[in-house]
């Protein structure tokens, strides 16, 4: 039978405010444990939380982003569950009147096709502190920095049909928060984690099967991953005859395969009710207005823009605009090269394959925007050809120095003047008379595949420098002109 | 009389943690019983078109500048802890 599978994201963001939600403590990553723990983020008696502005007007942008509409009365519940790095016993969250409501965000797919994701809701919570399992014989360490870091919880509706999907509307949440300065979206560091939502149902069935909820999955790979090995797992499950319990689980990299957290079971009561200790959050237009003055150009407009002021298409659009440092930097090299389409492909051709590779920052790149302008600018004014070009941009990433010393030093200009490359293709047919009299025989239809051994053997001759097109025009003018 | 069996006094025990004797459990059990009747005669109040209350103070949250204020108290934070090692606080083991 085919399967279809059903997915909704529950994605926790940390919010970059300087203080937490509710006390004043830091929120510094990496401090020393517990240096950043205030008497209110250990639920220590008498104490009263007071939330913090700047939480709000993050969720608020976030909301405007998505165009959602803003929850103006907000208020915050106690969400019950004992656990050590939870020191009230109850985490502080919005149940029933959260600060978003529900909007939507639109994926490009890999086919190119759109498809718009339903968000549920957006609400703001703490987070808990950290456990540490396996350093102390018989104990378990608890540091509680992260308790009362700002959170703010993303629910998709289950609009998701495949793992890839799942990846791209993570990576659109990714982009959107990044945009907004609201987090930096680390997901290494556990600023931004996701909680994956998936059950299995015949294709074509409008009825949700069972779903089960892969925890706290950090990395865009491992939820792709996660959810394939779950939506495998079910497909077995359900093929042996048996049924899918819903259950929280959790998914383990080196096995590739999720697993039971039993543990969690019998908590799932949370017994929420509104906190006495918070009152209502009542937010006016002027409140936020102000949210949406700042609001900078988000990768949807920039995308469309893109496509129509540099003539790229709408995927290459997509792929540039997903991360804002580096559709800032394809911005610079397209407006002073005056070369969109060009700019675009190295960007994603040369500068997005080693950035990937290397996992660095484009901050640190060795190929800085006015190298790669400078780049463009020698190809179009036709001093390097684009296997030449590919040479000096290897010795930008080698930070052997400008374009132009470059070029010099590695003796890369273009042969453009006609009579050199007349005597270049003079010397290669002379020296392969047999593929020249192959060539005239043939029949005119093959002769175009021909002539790409010809253009080979003379751009090798000419180490890599002659002009591509005018090599092409005089091999055809010498080979058909003593047919 | 709501009906409220002894599993649903162990499950809620089990929620808050609390370790009740069989004997704290009946009494429990009709303890609880008796507040489910008074929250059961409330029920009868008509309260259609009352908006729930959140809070009883009619006032809306004040928020405050984000702002670091605190500053790390973390000797004196955790001078009751019962156990601390590398300035982590221990607990008993927690195995997920």
């Amino acid at each position: 039978m085919q399967y279809e599978a059903v997915i909704g994201l529950e994605v926790h963001v940390q919010l970059a405010t300087a203080s937490k939600i509710f006390s004043g403590a830091a929120t510094t990553f990496g401090a020393e444990p517990n240096r950043q723990a205030s008497a209110i983020d250990l639920g220590l008696p008498g104490v009263l939380p007071v939330p913090n502005q700047a939480a709000f007007e993050m969720a608020v942008k976030f909301g405007l982003a998505i165009g959602a509409e803003i929850g103006r009365h907000s208020a915050f519940d106690r969400k019950n569950y004992f656990y050590p790095d939870l020191p009230k016993g109850y985490q502080i969250s919005q149940f029933d009147h959260p600060i978003v409501k529900q909007g939507q965000v639109t994926l490009v797919l890999e086919s190119g096709e759109e498809k718009c994701i339903r968000v549920t809701r957006a609400h703001l919570e703490e987070d808990a502190g950290k456990s540490i399992h396996d350093a102390y014989a018989g104990m378990t360490g608890v540091d509680l920095n992260r308790a009362g870091t700002a959170l703010l919880e993303i629910v998709s509706e289950p609009d998701l049909r495949s793992a890839k999907e799942a990846v791209a509307y993570l990576k659109i949440i990714h982009s959107i928060i990044r945009y907004l300065g609201i987090s930096d979206g680390n997901m290494a560091e556990g600023s931004m984690r996701c909680d994956c939502n998936v059950s299995i149902r015949p294709a074509g069935s409008e009825t949700l099967g069972t779903r089960t909820e892969i925890k706290n999955v950090n990395s865009f790979r491992f939820v792709e991953r996660a959810i394939n090995s779950e939506i495998a797992r079910q497909i077995e499950v359900i093929e042996d005859g048996g049924r899918v319990i819903q259950e929280t689980r959790l998914y383990d990299p080196d096995r590739d395969e999720t697993r039971s957290m039993r543990s969690k079971e019998e908590a799932n009561d949370y017994r929420y009710f509104p906190d006495p200790d918070l009152l209502p959050v009542e937010l006016d237009d002027a409140f936020i207005e102000a949210c949406r003055a700042t609001l900078p150009e988000l990768p949807n407009a920039r995308k469309v823009r893109y496509v129509a002021e540099y003539g790229i298409t709408e995927y290459d659009a997509s792929v540039l605009v997903a991360d804002r440092d580096i559709a800032d930097y394809f911005e610079a090299v397209a407006n002073h090269s005056g070369q969109g389409k060009l700019a675009a492909n190295w960007v994603m051709g040369n500068v997005l394959s080693e950035l990937n590779q290397t996992d660095g920052s484009i901050a640190d790149f060795p190929v800085q925007p006015a190298d790669l302008t400078a780049l463009i600018g020698r190809i179009t004014d036709q001093t390097l050809n684009s296997k030449t070009a590919k040479t000096v941009f290897e010795g930008l990433m080698q930070r052997e120095g400008s374009v132009d010393a470059i070029i010099a030093a590695r003796g890369l200009v273009q042969v453009t003047d006609q009579g050199a490359i007349e005597a270049l293709v003079d010397s290669v047919l002379a020296q392969n008379p047999e593929q020249v009299a192959n060539y005239r025989a043939a029949p005119e239809e093959k002769r175009g595949k021909m002539l790409g051994f010809f253009v080979g053997q003379t751009m090798k001759a000419s180490q890599g420098k002659a002009n591509p097109q005018q090599v092409n025009a005089v091999l055809l003018a010498k080979l058909q002109s003593e047919d | 009389m709501p009906s409220l069996s002894s599993d649903d006094v162990t499950r809620v025990a089990r929620l808050a943690r609390l370790g009740l004797s069989e004997a704290e459990a009946e009494r429990a059990l009709t303890d609880l019983s008796a507040i489910l009747t008074l929250v059961d005669a409330m029920a009868g109040v008509e309260t259609s078109g009352v908006e729930p209350l959140s809070n009883p103070l009619d006032a809306t949250q004040v928020l405050r500048p984000d702002e670091v204020t605190e500053v790390d108290a973390r000797t004196t934070l955790m001078a009751n802890a019962p156990a601390q090692a590398d300035g982590l606080f221990l607990v008993p083991r927690v195995v997920e």
